[in-house]
């Protein structure tokens, strides 16, 4: 579900936003909306008194004209973004397809998670079917009821619940996920190690995470270690899902993220409304955001209010994110977590940029003049995570190997980047799992049954086509 | 095998079409986008042609032939790379020894074939030429089956285990397989840059058409 949201001039002219919420949603062609924004202000400025109501009218009018030179921009700045999203997903799947490729314990079969009690191991080729279908119905029916939970306590604001559980979910996340996955590299690689200084690495790299994910800290470290938790869980999820259980539930999150977030009763489209309604940010920890610049063109309305609203709903909802999480650390609850945490980002006219701005101390001398492609997009986590799931499945499991991976990677890539060209054409919050993962699981299927054999043939007798 | 042999076929592989990629898509994210996902984005192109297309249709030929290749290559390449990495020794059995580096040269070639054939393909649904595109369909089948030829010189059963090491065992020397099928592919290979070149260079700014592109781009 993510949604790409990437701007936020929508709090650059407080006016404005209230009259057009449907449209800036979600929208990563922040050129074209600022141009838009900017001929309004010049309107405005004209004509002082006819600030709401002339707007809808200059704007249509706008809109009209600055089609044709939007679709040219839209073009390339709707490219640029999706190419910041391209590094960050294939850098997840590369870790995620390395690991499973080196590390022997993420294919080990050592039991499975209380989400998914029926076991696959069944003498009929039925009773395992009906198995996995029953495995991949708890999941999410799991997922649905903490996605509701979330909703209902974000709707009534306890705040500090949602605080204290994304807390201690990232906490778990960044310490025992990460002391377990070092203790089986190393393991794996037959390194001798001391437990103090294991203790002060873990340590160290826990910390600093904490800080860099819900407080300030460098953009790309942050980058980095949001995309080492996606990879982490992802690898959980590897190893403790089953196999036709793992594809199903693929599948199924795919259409619940569809009906989520396209659904006028969806709790994921509520959730994000229900954040836009009060102006505040969703969940900014858990979304994986590429640039930190917007948040100078905040700064325009009343910054120093804006960025202590934002801040401390900021932590709020930050909070909410990793109790989420923490409660399904075995597993499959982060799911709804982070889906919501992706619909929040939908909202996202503040969230991270205005938190991010009030720690990067940017300067607020530079606002108008902030160039429009600086601003990023944001993709949920959990998006990473369920791609990463995909290509990991199908690097562990596929008797294709390496080509099954590389069709299944280069599947999901092209499924985000339809996805991106869908948020540029409808400039709203757009579920992104259901083509990616449609496309993977295509292609891992037809590629592990069709192709392979064929390419296996074609090597073996050295014949090119 | 070693880690020479792993890096070393990788290099001849991929390394022309890696670096035809780093200095001439890489930079460009729309390249990028087409590099990976083809003609799925033409639409998108053609929103935007107003009279100041971000991309030139030849820039397309190419980027899409070159990621076609990228994919073909990297789909008959890859196995064969990790094999490499792994236990082994080549041809242990009376097959020719240097599998791995005529598979690596192979790939080469036929990254740079996509390549071509994509410039030329585009080039003629672009102007009608349908010889062109005869062309194109033509050598590829020619040299596809150029393997073929090879494989089947000695008639042995090919079914079976034994039937398929017996048809390794009699395959041509090494300086046949290369005239009969890695000289032929590189000799179509040149022909059809010679041709891709004549239909004009990818890189060309389509100046005269969009003034404004240069400067909008950067």
């Amino acid at each position: 579900m993510t949604e790409l949201s990437a701007h936020l001039p929508q709090f650059q002219h407080g006016q404005l936003t209230e009259n057009f919420p449907d449209n800036h949603l979600c929208n990563t062609n922040d050129n074209s909306e600022r141009r838009r924004h900017d001929n309004s202000e010049r309107r405005r400025n004209d004509n002082p008194e006819s600030e709401t109501n002339g707007q809808p009218q200059n704007r249509t009018q706008q809109v009209v004209e600055q089609d044709e030179e939007d679709e040219e921009l839209t073009l390339k700045y709707g490219a640029k973004h999706v190419i910041m999203l391209f590094a960050p997903v294939t850098l997840c799947m590369v870790v995620v397809v390395a690991t499973i490729k080196s590390v022997s314990f993420y294919t080990r079969k050592d039991g499975q998670l209380i989400y998914t009690p029926f076991t696959e191991d069944t003498d009929t080729v039925g009773q395992r079917a009906l198995n996995s279908i029953l495995n991949a119905a708890i999941m999410i029916s799991v997922i649905i009821v903490m996605t509701i939970l979330l909703v209902v306590l974000y709707k009534y604001r306890c705040y500090k619940v949602i605080h204290g559980w994304l807390i201690i979910s990232s906490l778990l996340l960044l310490f025992f996920f990460s002391f377990i996955y070092l203790g089986e590299v190393f393991k794996t690689y037959n390194v001798a190690m001391d437990y103090i200084t294991l203790a002060l690495m873990i340590w160290n790299f826990g910390v600093v995470g904490m800080i860099c994910i819900h407080w300030k800290g460098p953009l790309r470290l942050q980058q980095a270690y949001l995309i080492m938790i996606s990879a982490l869980m992802a690898l959980v999820f590897i190893k403790y899902l089953p196999e036709w259980t793992a594809w199903l539930i693929l599948a199924v999150i795919s259409v619940y993220d569809l009906v989520a977030v396209l659904c006028p009763k969806g709790p994921l489209r509520m959730l994000v409304e229900t954040a836009q309604e009060r102006n505040e940010t969703l969940f900014p920890a858990l979304i994986y955001s590429s640039t930190m610049m917007w948040l100078v063109n905040m700064a325009e309305e009343d910054p120093e209010a804006q960025r202590k609203a934002s801040k401390s709903s900021t932590y709020d909802k930050q909070a909410n994110q990793i109790q989420n999480e923490d409660a399904d650390l075995d597993d499959g609850g982060f799911n709804p977590e982070w889906e919501q945490q992706r619909d929040s980002r939908i909202g996202p006219l503040e969230s991270t940029p205005e938190s991010r701005a009030a720690v990067q101390a940017l300067p607020s001398n530079s606002q108008a003049s902030e160039d429009p492609e600086e601003r990023g997009v944001k993709l949920g986590l959990g998006d990473f995570i369920f791609y990463s799931v995909l290509v990991g499945k199908a690097s562990a499991t596929a008797s294709g190997d390496w080509n099954t991976t590389l069709a299944c990677f280069v599947a999901i890539l092209i499924g985000l980047c339809l996805t991106l060209l869908l948020l540029a054409i409808f400039k709203k919050a757009l579920p992104a799992l259901p083509i990616s993962i449609t496309f993977g699981l295509v292609f891992y299927f037809a590629t592990d049954n069709l192709v392979q054999p064929f390419m296996d043939q074609l090597a073996f007798h050295q014949f090119y086509i | 095998m070693t880690l020479a042999v792993f890096f070393g076929c990788s290099f001849i592989a991929f390394g022309p079409a890696l670096g035809l990629c780093l200095f001439s898509v890489v930079r460009e994210p729309l390249r990028v986008i087409i590099l990976v996902a083809g003609k799925a984005i033409e639409g998108l192109v053609a929103l935007s042609e107003d009279g100041c297309s971000p991309i030139s249709i030849q820039q397309m030929a190419y980027v899409a032939g070159l990621g076609f290749g990228l994919m073909s290559g990297a789909f008959s390449m890859i196995n064969l790379l990790a094999d490499a990495l792994g236990p082994g020794t080549v041809g242990i059995h009376g097959d020719s020894q240097l599998y791995f580096l005529t598979s690596a040269f192979m790939t080469m070639v036929m990254i740079f074939l996509h390549t071509f054939w994509g410039i030329l393909f585009f080039h003629g649904c672009e102007t009608q030429r349908w010889w062109e595109m005869v062309a194109v369909i033509f050598t590829h089948l020619i040299v596809s089956g150029l393997g073929s030829r090879v494989r089947q010189a000695p008639s042995q059963d090919p079914e079976g285990p034994s039937g398929a090491l017996s048809l390794s065992c009699s395959l041509p020397a090494l300086p046949a397989l290369w005239c009969c099928q890695l000289g032929p592919t590189v000799a179509f290979s040149a022909i059809s840059f010679l041709f891709s070149v004549i239909g004009g260079p990818p890189f060309v700014p389509a100046g005269g058409r969009c003034p404004g592109a240069p400067a909008a781009r950067e």
